[in-house]
């Protein structure tokens, strides 16, 4: 195609070798305009954030004005989630890691990386069952348990979807796979989502644990 | 000096402009508006088309609530059919018609002209945004015939009544919604994606058409108000599925979250359902009076104004919520201010028709219309806001009034008027001009016959929501259910001129109403890749009455590239 730059139209480049409706199809192809995936990814997980944002307003609102009965049982065990937290934000850093391998043309470290981030997401779910088994409470308890398991439920669901993601990437990234060093999109949106993961897991670890 | 004749607009004919070619396994012909299409002006009218049949479905259901309200005992349906039936009506008219339709068709068709650009950004997420919508609509309509019936509750599905009525319909109804609502977010970003990314080079934000920026706005509204929403009825599914108690105050919770969360989404769903039909008639207004669009730029920032508003006044559903006087204050201040980018934009319309070199076709009679009727709805609006007024016509008949106003009267107006306007460029035909104003008329009288007489209701305390009312309220009940009946007429004009114009209508030419912006600029209905050759560079989408040398016309007309000789 011509370049689209020409502001004043200069018309007799564009019928030279303009793209003509049937030469190709053009609809769903990326190499027409620039690659804004990422743009949409991030646009998003602005979305998916809204949508935390609203269980943690619920939170803090119960929170405030809606005392728990007598007797009610909502005390936490600190240390795992400290652990859990800990190995989150650890993965952070392995996967960025892991992209960086990729750039740099650094195959088998980039793989590497990419499977211990995944080991560190299944430990950190593997830690969020051993809890889940050891609380005192069920979900029906009371209110603090009810929203207890819905926010790190929603949380722990979108770490099960992100270490499947890391899995897809890990095995797309074996030699001749589709994410290389030229085409790293499918790597960089993965570890875009993940460290939003980890980013709300850290605002969940306060709200929840500390406060 | 000369005057920029519309001619010099006129892209030349291109009848039937060749599709042929290697289309892949994309299906030809009308099988294309059945098919998973990534072609942004067929998912266009494949939401158009999709949402005006809802809309015939809403209507019919409007049509049962209306004659059982036409006598004040419940005789024509059972109570729990019309609670049913209430609920369907809104949740159809705003999640299946409004929505799609004033988003999706509209801006699915448009804003890649807009733009420059021969696609939305993300083609795909585009199709299956459109794709949730049938099923969602199958299954809340289902919903009717289960054991149990439909979800009860009203479109708005409070707690504890969403906890109390048949579980079944309510469950359903929540999973319609939130496909719906990922439709919606989908929808959102692909329009934020498509209008800040794929700008034609050399295109500026400020020489957007405006309905870009309603857009844009809008779908800034969906990204930050949907997921919110669909947290929310998670958690009431959750109620009704597992017992837990977050809404439900026999186990601790709390209704007024609910409340809180549901309107923080549904207060911006307003603007959601009348920011692009703002849009949309600021489009319409400029080309049928002749004259530039007046206010670029503070229609621009009153936009703006109104999307960071609009996040910040939901409270104002609630006055009678137990809400605390301090946050009563700040919602009716906050709500108050809204009206004054609203009215930037009214007092904006007018001054574009002031002088103006007005033809009042069909398209023009509605979006006139749309002006008188959304003022009258945005000052009953205003006085909804303040809270001594609300709390006295609070969950009554005024309410009903004032609502339909801003979506029927603003909204439904301008998509009708739209539909005059670019039913050329979808089809290549004109619509008659004697049925559209046959059917304005029958619009517009119908349409203020029936829901003007429900703020006089309201004010005299007929409750909404409820199939019986006092005796004392039965005529106007009546002018109101004929008002309903001489809308629901009004249709068969209109279907009868889009359907039989689309064969036998007169042929309209590339740009049969002289306008400047880039949709015109290519042959009706455009070709799969929406200009022969480059997209044209439209600094000016107003330039109307401006002298040729003035109008800086770095603009390239679909007429220059086509005449454009061959090397």
């Amino acid at each position: 195609m011509t370049s689209l730059t020409s502001g004043t139209g200069d018309l007799a480049q564009i019928s030279s070798d303009v793209d003509i409706a049937g030469q190709s199809d053009g609809h769903g192809e990326h190499g027409e305009h620039p690659d804004v995936r990422l743009f949409g990814l991030a646009t998003f997980l602005v979305a998916d954030g809204m949508t935390f944002a609203g269980f943690f307003a619920a939170y803090l609102t119960f929170r405030a004005v809606n005392p728990l009965p007598e007797n009610s049982n909502y005390e936490l065990e600190l240390l795992l989630p400290s652990i859990n937290t800990l190995l989150l934000v650890l993965s952070s850093f392995t996967f960025h890691r892991a992209g960086r391998g990729l750039l740099r043309g650094e195959g088998q470290a980039c793989r590497s990386w990419l499977a211990i981030t995944a080991a560190l997401g299944l430990a950190f779910l593997a830690g969020q069952m051993v809890e889940y088994f050891h609380l005192p409470f069920g979900l029906t308890d009371n209110l603090f348990a009810s929203t207890f398991y819905a926010l790190t439920g929603f949380h722990g669901l979108h770490v099960t979807l992100g270490v499947i993601c890391i899995l897809i990437v890990w095995w797309q990234t074996r030699t001749a796979g589709r994410i290389k060093a030229s085409t790293p999109f499918g790597l960089e949106a993965a570890e875009l989502y993940w460290h939003f993961v980890d980013g709300i897991w850290l605002v969940l670890y306060g709200i929840l644990y500390l406060l | 000096m000369t005057l920029a004749s519309p001619s010099d607009f006129q892209a030349p004919q291109q009848s039937s402009p060749d599709q042929g070619g290697p289309r892949g396994l994309q299906p030809e012909g009308w099988l294309r508006y059945l098919s998973f299409s990534l072609d942004h002006k067929v998912i266009g009218l494949q939401y158009m088309v999709c949402g005006f049949l809802f809309y015939f479905l809403g209507g019919a259901l409007a049509g049962v609530i209306r004659t059982e309200l036409a006598s004040p005992i419940s005789d024509f349906v059972s109570r729990e059919t019309y609670n049913e039936v209430l609920t369907l009506h809104g949740t159809v008219m705003i999640f299946l018609w409004i929505v799609p339709v004033v988003n999706g068709a509209f801006g699915n068709y448009l804003i890649p002209f807009y733009v420059g650009a021969r696609d939305m950004a993300f083609p795909r997420l585009n199709a299956v945004a459109f794709w949730l919508i049938p099923p969602a609509g199958i299954l809340l309509i289902s919903s009717y015939f289960i054991k149990g019936g439909a979800a009860q509750s009203g479109w708005t599905a409070y707690p504890p009544l969403s906890l109390t009525t048949p579980s079944l319909g309510q469950v359903i109804w929540i999973i319609s919604v939130l496909l719906l609502g990922g439709s919606s977010i989908f929808g959102g970003i692909n329009f934020i994606a498509t209008i800040l990314k794929l700008r034609r080079p050399g295109l500026k934000m400020m020489q957007l058409p405006m309905y870009c920026w309603a857009m844009l706005g809008t779908s800034i509204l969906v990204v930050l108000s949907t997921p919110v929403l669909a947290g929310t009825l998670i958690l009431l599914s959750f109620d009704i599925i597992a017992h837990t108690g977050f809404f439900n105050p026999a186990l601790g919770g709390n209704v007024v979250v609910y409340q809180h969360l549901f309107w923080f989404y549904s207060h911006p769903a307003v603007y959601i359902m009348v920011l692009p039909a703002f849009g949309l008639v600021s489009e319409i207004i400029p080309i049928h009076a002749r004259k530039p669009l007046f206010g670029y730029t503070t229609m621009v920032y009153s936009i703006i104004a109104i999307v960071v508003l609009g996040l910040v006044v939901w409270a104002h559903h609630m006055f009678t919520s137990g809400t605390p006087p301090w946050m009563r204050l700040f919602f009716t201040i906050a709500t108050s201010f809204i009206a004054v980018p609203t009215g930037i934009k009214f007092f904006n319309w007018l001054a574009t028709l002031w002088q103006g070199k007005i033809a009042l076709n069909s398209a023009m009679l509605f979006a006139c219309a749309f002006i008188v009727n959304f003022v009258f709805g945005g000052i009953t609006g205003v006085a909804l806001a303040q809270v001594p007024f609300d709390i006295h016509v609070h969950d009554t008949y005024f309410v009903v009034g004032h609502f339909h106003y801003i979506v029927y009267g603003g909204t439904v107006f301008i998509i009708f008027s739209s539909v005059y306007h670019w039913y050329p460029k979808f089809t290549g035909r004109m619509l008659d001009e004697h049925l559209g104003r046959f059917h304005f008329l029958l619009t517009f009288i119908g349409f203020n016959l029936c829901f003007a007489p429900q703020h006089w209701l309201g004010l005299n305390g007929m409750p909404r929501r409820v199939a019986e009312y006092d005796p004392s309220f039965t005529t106007l009940n009546q002018v109101s259910s004929v008002g309903a009946l001489l809308m629901a007429v009004s249709t068969l004009p209109f279907l009868f001129n889009v359907v039989v114009s689309a064969f036998r209508g007169e042929v309209a030419g590339d740009n049969p109403w002289k306008a400047l912006t880039p949709e015109w600029l290519t042959s009706s209905p455009p070709p799969v890749e929406n200009w022969i050759g480059e997209a044209p560079l439209v600094t000016h989408p107003y330039g109307y009455g401006a002298p040729a040398d003035r109008l800086d016309l770095k603009m390239v007309t679909a007429e220059q590239i086509w005449n454009d000789p061959k090397p």
